[in-house]
């Protein structure tokens, strides 16, 4: 049967079981939205489509499922470029179709021409300029398996318009055939028992899980690890969620903005058991004094993140649920032959419990709240916390707004936290929230946000009315770049350098005009009565006006290129 | 160090876009690069010369392999392989002597003039990379008026197996 290029692009869709695309129409796109408009897949219309990707990433990174975006060519692929960039960084499978310029225009600088394959080049896992209408069912098949296999990335499949009109004889193939993409899954059997050995000789062992564990969907074998062995557990940003953050075992956040005792417990491990993790600058500060004393053990499904940043002396690639669960079960044998035998593991292992659990202890992450004070941003996501109990989906912007909620919102759940970890985009959150809502209709789904980073994407406050999603914004609003201004304070002599933002619009009003709920406390009694009022609106977006202290720091603090035991505002060095 | 890397890719548009721009982004020097059809016209061999230290090349190995469009990667410095490299140069002869000079120095490396002008000689030498820089060394004291290399090519010696040797 022949139908059109456009006809095959959704019908590959409905095969993939696609349900909702996030997008925006332009010219040489219009083909595709004609024949989507027939179909039964949902589409999502942003207000911009750097707003479409960010919802497509959010709905992915909340599902599981891929996510797919929709934009014309020229200036439609290039307000792609950021939230493809952020979804590389992370790891989010992604599928953007963009609209081309037909194929005889290619290279003449036609009216809306952008080479968006060359452009996105360094930010994809893979594009394709697709040429020829019968490669089209192929490619876009192979699109979706490269998105969602191996360590998950963004795909572009960029259609010229003479190819979505010309007709094809559909046949959608039931396998790809791709000799140069083979992802490991399943880890070295004998790399697998050393790492066993390992944790069970190790003194101080560490638990280190990251992106990779959620994306493998394995942290319920992260958990059965860390039951087993009883190990103190830490994780990157990426990686919250994983184990619940109200485990005794469970340190918190390494890195800049880490806490003491997980940023104690990395430096003085003997073993640190990396899952999933890409040891970005911001989780080991000075790369020479990470974890100096620790065998490294580290698993990941890409072979090229083993030795990148750190050395690994157990490199394990593969997939972490599968390597997990043989890790397991091979310890689980071991354990009950040691049992057998009347073997107990390193005595010293209890003492560095107690020695972890002290430093926990003694230094908590702390702020005060003084009664009929400044309101704290810090108080305002633990009020979300309790009013939520940790059941929320939290999505953040970035900057400090993205690091008090690493801290104080305690993560119950593997896919709840949506927050731009490697790319720092701010003007993730909130498309992100909106494409976590429509993924997961009956969860709580929170953006916290920061006065800027709000501001770099609130015209999708449009899209969440017209879609009559219940997103709830919690502006920390600071009236600054607040982090910036923090580094300014700290670095740069308090020299506050176009971080104050003067002139930011009324929010309440500004919800209200779009038809979405707007609300406001200044006061730290206020927060729990407005954010009861914010929960229990169910058919349009509610914004939330924190006002709070306009310079207050993120502590502890890692500085730049320093050790991660030495920070400013906790443990022993403050 | 220097590496001789080959690198089997699928002959389509823009793989070279592809692998070039990963040796910029990475930080990634690259000395040489040539790259052209195999035995199999589906496929493509970039044989690579870069700087790199050893962890650097196995990041680059590993960074390579990542790219759907290439299926091999295979570093030839550990190999017994064959490289050549092919150069043509101008050079300057100011006078009959200078120009027998130069004949003689062109005929020990085996090398051949291409073309005769009024005041300058072209030269083309293939070889490994000490007898092709050997020639420019000795040339260079006369002038060489312009130069262009193809960048370094290399093919392991034995065919592994039965076949195609792919």
């Amino acid at each position: 049967m022949k139908i059109s290029g456009a006809q095959a692009v959704v019908e590959s869709l409905l095969k993939e079981n696609v349900e909702v695309v996030f997008g925006y129409p332009g010219g040489r796109i219009m083909e595709v939205y004609d024949r989507l408009h027939a179909s039964p897949i949902r589409h999502v219309l942003s207000r911009h489509e750097q707003g479409a990707v960010h919802a497509a990433d959010g709905y992915a990174r909340a599902t599981g499922r891929p996510g797919v975006v929709f934009a014309t060519s020229g200036p439609g692929a290039t307000n792609l470029v950021t939230g493809l960039a952020n979804a590389y960084m992370d790891s989010v499978p992604l599928v953007a179709f963009t609209g081309q310029v037909s194929t005889g225009l290619i290279g003449t600088d036609a009216f809306q021409e952008a080479d968006i394959t060359g452009i996105t080049i360094p930010i994809t896992k893979h594009n394709y300029l697709v040429k020829e209408v019968r490669d089209l069912p192929r490619l876009i098949r192979e699109a979706f398996h490269i998105a969602t296999t191996g360590r998950p990335g963004p795909v572009l499949v960029d259609l010229p318009s003479d190819v979505t009109s010309a007709k094809v004889d559909y046949l959608y193939p039931e396998s790809v055939d791709l000799p140069g993409y083979k992802p490991t899954y399943t880890g070295h059997p004998r790399q697998i028992d050393q790492a066993a050995q390992a944790l069970l000789h190790a003194k101080r062992p560490v638990l280190l899980v990251g992106g990779g564990v959620q994306g493998a969907e394995a942290a319920a074998e992260a958990r059965r690890l860390m039951d087993l062995l009883r190990l103190p557990v830490v994780s990157t940003l990426m990686g919250l969620g994983v184990i619940p953050g109200t485990d005794p075992l469970f340190l918190g956040m390494v890195g800049m903005h880490g806490t003491v005792a997980a940023n104690y417990a990395v430096t003085e491990c003997d073993l640190l058991f990396a899952v999933g993790v890409r040891f970005d600058d911001r989780v080991t500060g000075k790369v020479a004094a990470f974890a100096p004393h620790a065998r490294v053990v580290h698993i990941d499904v890409d072979p090229a993140e083993i030795g990148k940043n750190v050395g690994a002396d157990i490199p394990i690639v593969g997939d972490a649920a599968r390597v997990l669960a043989v890790l397991n079960a091979r310890l689980e044998e071991l354990l009950a032959g040691r049992h057998h035998r009347g073997e107990a593991l390193p005595p010293e292992r209890d003492s560095w419990r107690s020695q972890v659990a002290e430093w926990k202890a003694r230094y908590p992450l702390t702020y005060r709240q003084k009664e009929g004070g400044a309101l704290k941003p810090q108080f305002v996501i633990e009020q979300i916390n309790d009013l939520t109990r940790g059941e929320a989906i939290i999505c953040t912007e970035v900057g400090q707004n993205q690091m008090w909620t690493a801290q104080y919102y305690k993560f119950l759940h593997p896919r709840t936290l949506l927050s731009s970890g490697g790319l720092g985009t701010m003007g993730y959150g909130f498309p992100a929230a909106i494409g976590a809502q429509i993924g997961c209709p009956d969860r709580i789904v929170f953006d916290i946000a920061g006065d800027g980073s709000f501001q770099m994407n609130i015209q999708e406050l449009a899209t969440a009315v017209a879609n009559r999603l219940p997103v709830k914004v919690a502006i920390l609003n600071n009236e600054f770049l607040g982090m910036v201004r923090q580094w300014q304070a700290l670095f740069y002599n308090h020299r506050y350098s176009a971080t104050c933002l003067r002139g930011n619009p009324d929010f309440v009003k500004l919800a209200e005009a779009y038809g979405a709920v707007g609300l406001r406390a200044e006061r730290p009694e206020e927060v729990r009565p407005v954010l009861e009022q914010a929960l229990a609106v169910t058919d349009r977006p509610c914004v939330i006006d924190f006002r709070v202290e306009r310079e207050e720091d993120v502590l502890p603090m890692v500085p730049p290129a320093q050790p991660i035991n030495k920070m400013l505002g906790g443990g022993e060095g403050q | 160090m220097k590496h001789t890397i080959s690198v089997l890719v699928n002959n389509h548009p823009g793989v070279l876009a592809r692998v070039a721009g990963l040796f910029s982004r990475r930080g990634f020097n690259i000395d040489s690069l040539a790259v052209g059809e195999t035995e199999d016209p589906a496929y493509s061999r970039m044989t690579i010369v870069v700087r790199a230290d050893d962890r650097q090349l196995e990041q680059v190995t590993k960074q390579l392999f990542k790219l759907i469009d290439v299926l091999k990667v295979t570093d030839l410095t550990r190999e017994d392989a064959v490289s050549r490299e092919l150069v043509l140069l101008k050079v300057f002869v100011a006078d009959a002597a200078k120009r027998t000079e130069v004949l003689q120095i062109v005929d020990i490396f085996r090398a051949k003039v291409v073309d005769v002008a009024e005041n300058s000689l072209m030269v083309e030498i293939t070889g490994d990379e000490g007898k092709v820089e050997g020639l420019i060394q000795l040339l260079r004291p006369y002038g060489i008026r312009e130069m262009v290399r193809t960048g370094r090519i290399s093919l392991t010696r034995a065919v592994k197996g039965k076949g195609n040797g792919r």
